[in-house]
């Protein structure tokens, strides 16, 4: 394994060229533009393709035409160009092409802010796009974790063939850290070449890509879509389980602020308090096992931190706690980070409260 | 002299067009260049939104659905993965003009190795013939029932125009459909937009005139003249950059 100390966002575009991909499409907007800047010399170095689209709109249709070809595609935006690739995503889950699309969000709704934030989770879980389809949603916390999570999307991806999100804040994006990269992964259309354009073995047949298709037909996809997001709650999720054996409080976090709740839970620990957390990798499938097999009689609340107000991971929280114990939420929003000392006080508050 | 039967880009299907309508013999014509020059098996149809997306199920090859406006995006995608095979979209006016201004002038001027076939029929037939960006001054459609009036909707957009003023386009054409002679050039352009393609010189744009039966409330012989006395003059037929003669 080959270890490098990278920014952020160029450990996702080096983790994504090494996971297979072979073509870019993207759209200038902060914080994510080192990957596009990465990729328009890496790519072509591996024999890829790089182009800068003249829209989010027109570089997510770039992404469902690479795909069409069984060719690894990869966009990444920010919040408002997300809302842009939205039809594309859409079409991508309906006329079944892998690709996978980057989210590093900031602050929100509108322009926004160019400042990290956690405001999209609702967007990347719930409707990524129009007509009522899923995608799994990826969030790292960690650059290792991003890395990982990056090389191997298209695994997901080309299987489910169904796009596949990865969200992660402007933070993540934005630091430094020690990063393991794995080796190049060796191309192969084993999973694409009975439905690509590309002519694969000398085939003579008809391929036709299709995002629109007669009513029972659509039907039947929706039926099938529905098997395969549902199986994704058996065999995809990804949750990371701190200190839950003996907790009081759970906190419930992804990406950056399960980091910072971190750092306040141990400080909590070491004064004696039982503070646990479930922090979710995927979002989408949700951990909802994790929060539905908890000991109630022993848990006294929950505290959902997320770097957006109000909270948006809130309501699928609350769907597995079912009024067994409070809900407690706190976080900062609009591009204002979440602190330790904010993070710290907040549970402390709620959890010396309940003494 | 060949027979005259079905191009082998065809499937033996009705293809779903109005009767009277110049699309089928504008897809017609595409299908024709594309077995001339032996690529059946070579070629990737990226079909649009509009009348036009009906050509997903009649067309014998493989072919590719893309949202509205954005084949221009689509088939860069596609033609970047896989620059060996004759890539082009079929868009209508409201899709190329309109929603889809963005990706067909980005396109041509990254001068994408593809080829466009536009049908101009001034109006957008499958939703029931709304104004276009094409529809002629004084034209009715069912949003400008009194007819078009540029005060308020602007002019009609001149594609071929617009595109040649383009450094990186190599071949930039507009024919009309409603004569025997305008089919006969028609085809030849294409064939030559395609051999272009094939010999990687670059963005090639080829516009038809059609016309629509249908929505524009008349029968087939007089949507011809109509084609004749109205929209000739203002879409000029002809060829509007070829850099192969200028050099």
């Amino acid at each position: 394994m080959e270890k490098r100390f990278m920014k952020g966002c160029e450990a996702i575009a080096e983790a994504a060229v090494r996971g297979g991909c072979r073509f870019f499409a993207g759209y200038p907007i902060t914080p994510q533009n080192e990957i596009p800047e990465y990729l328009s010399w890496r790519l072509p170095e591996v024999g890829g393709a790089f182009v800068q689209g003249e829209s989010e709109v027109a570089s997510i249709n770039m992404v469902y035409g690479a795909a069409a070809t069984g060719t690894r595609a990869l966009t990444s935006s920010s919040g408002p160009g997300i809302s842009l690739k939205a039809e594309g995503i859409s079409y991508l889950a309906s006329a079944q092409l892998p690709a996978v699309i980057v989210n590093i969000s900031r602050g929100g709704p509108g322009l926004g802010s160019i400042q990290p934030a956690q405001s999209d989770y609702l967007q990347a879980t719930k409707a990524l796009g129009h007509g009522g389809f899923r995608t799994m949603v990826f969030a790292p916390a960690t650059l290792q974790e991003a890395v990982d999570l990056t090389y191997n999307a298209w695994e997901y991806a080309e299987r489910d063939r169904n796009p596949v999100l990865i969200l992660m804040d402007g933070c993540l994006g934005a630091i430094m850290e020690e990063v393991e990269l794995p080796p190049m992964k060796e191309l192969s259309t084993e999973n694409t070449e009975d439905w690509s354009l590309a002519k694969v073995g000398g085939r003579t047949d008809n391929h036709m890509i299709t995002p629109i298709l007669p009513e029972p037909a659509l039907e039947m996809l929706n039926k099938f879509k529905g098997f395969t997001y549902k199986g994704w709650e058996f065999s995809d999720v990804k949750v990371e389980e701190y200190l839950l054996e003996d907790a009081e409080y759970v906190v419930v976090a992804y990406g950056i602020a399960a980091r910072v709740a971190k750092e306040a839970i141990n400080n909590l620990r070491e004064e004696g308090y039982k503070v646990g957390m479930i922090r979710p990798i995927t979002l989408y499938p949700f951990p909802k096992a994790s929060l539905d097999n908890l000991d109630y009689s022993k848990v006294k609340g929950i505290i959902d931190i997320e770097m957006t107000i109000p909270a948006q991971m809130r309501d699928d929280i609350e769907l597995q706690v079912k009024g067994r114990c409070p809900v407690h939420e706190y976080g900062r929003s609009g591009g204002m980070l979440l602190d330790d000392e904010g993070v710290y006080e907040a549970i402390s508050n709620i959890v010396k409260e309940g003494e | 002299m060949p027979a005259y039967k079905r191009p082998s880009s065809l499937m033996p299907m009705t293809t779903g067009y109005c009767p009277g309508c110049l699309h089928a013999l504008g897809t017609r014509l595409v299908a024709d260049a594309i077995d001339e020059l032996n690529q059946q098996q070579n070629a990737i149809n990226v079909v649009s939104v509009g009348c036009s997306a009906l050509n997903l199920y009649s067309w014998n090859g493989d072919d590719i659905g893309a949202a509205h406006g954005r084949a221009p995006a689509v088939a860069t995608g596609i033609k970047r993965c896989l620059p060996d095979r004759l890539v082009f979209t079929y868009q209508g006016d409201g899709d190329l003009a309109a929603i889809g201004l963005a990706e067909i002038m980005s396109a041509a001027n990254r001068g994408e190795n593809f080829t466009v076939i536009f049908a101009n029929n001034q109006t957008y037939g499958m939703t029931g013939g709304q104004m276009a960006p094409t529809t002629l001054i004084g034209q009715k459609s069912t949003t400008t029932p009194f007819g078009r009036d540029p005060q308020t909707t602007g002019y009609p957009l001149k594609m071929c125009e617009l595109i040649a003023t383009l450094e990186a386009p190599v071949f930039v054409a507009r024919y009309a459909l409603n004569t025997p002679k305008g089919v006969s050039d028609a085809k030849k352009g294409i064939k030559k937009a395609f051999e272009l393609q094939l010999a990687g010189k670059g963005f090639t744009f080829i516009e038809l005139l059609t016309n629509c039966p249908t929505n524009w409330g008349m029968s087939p012989l007089q949507t011809l003249d109509y084609m004749d006395t109205n929209t000739i003059p203002y879409f000029k037929p002809g060829i509007y950059k070829d850099t192969e003669v200028q050099g």
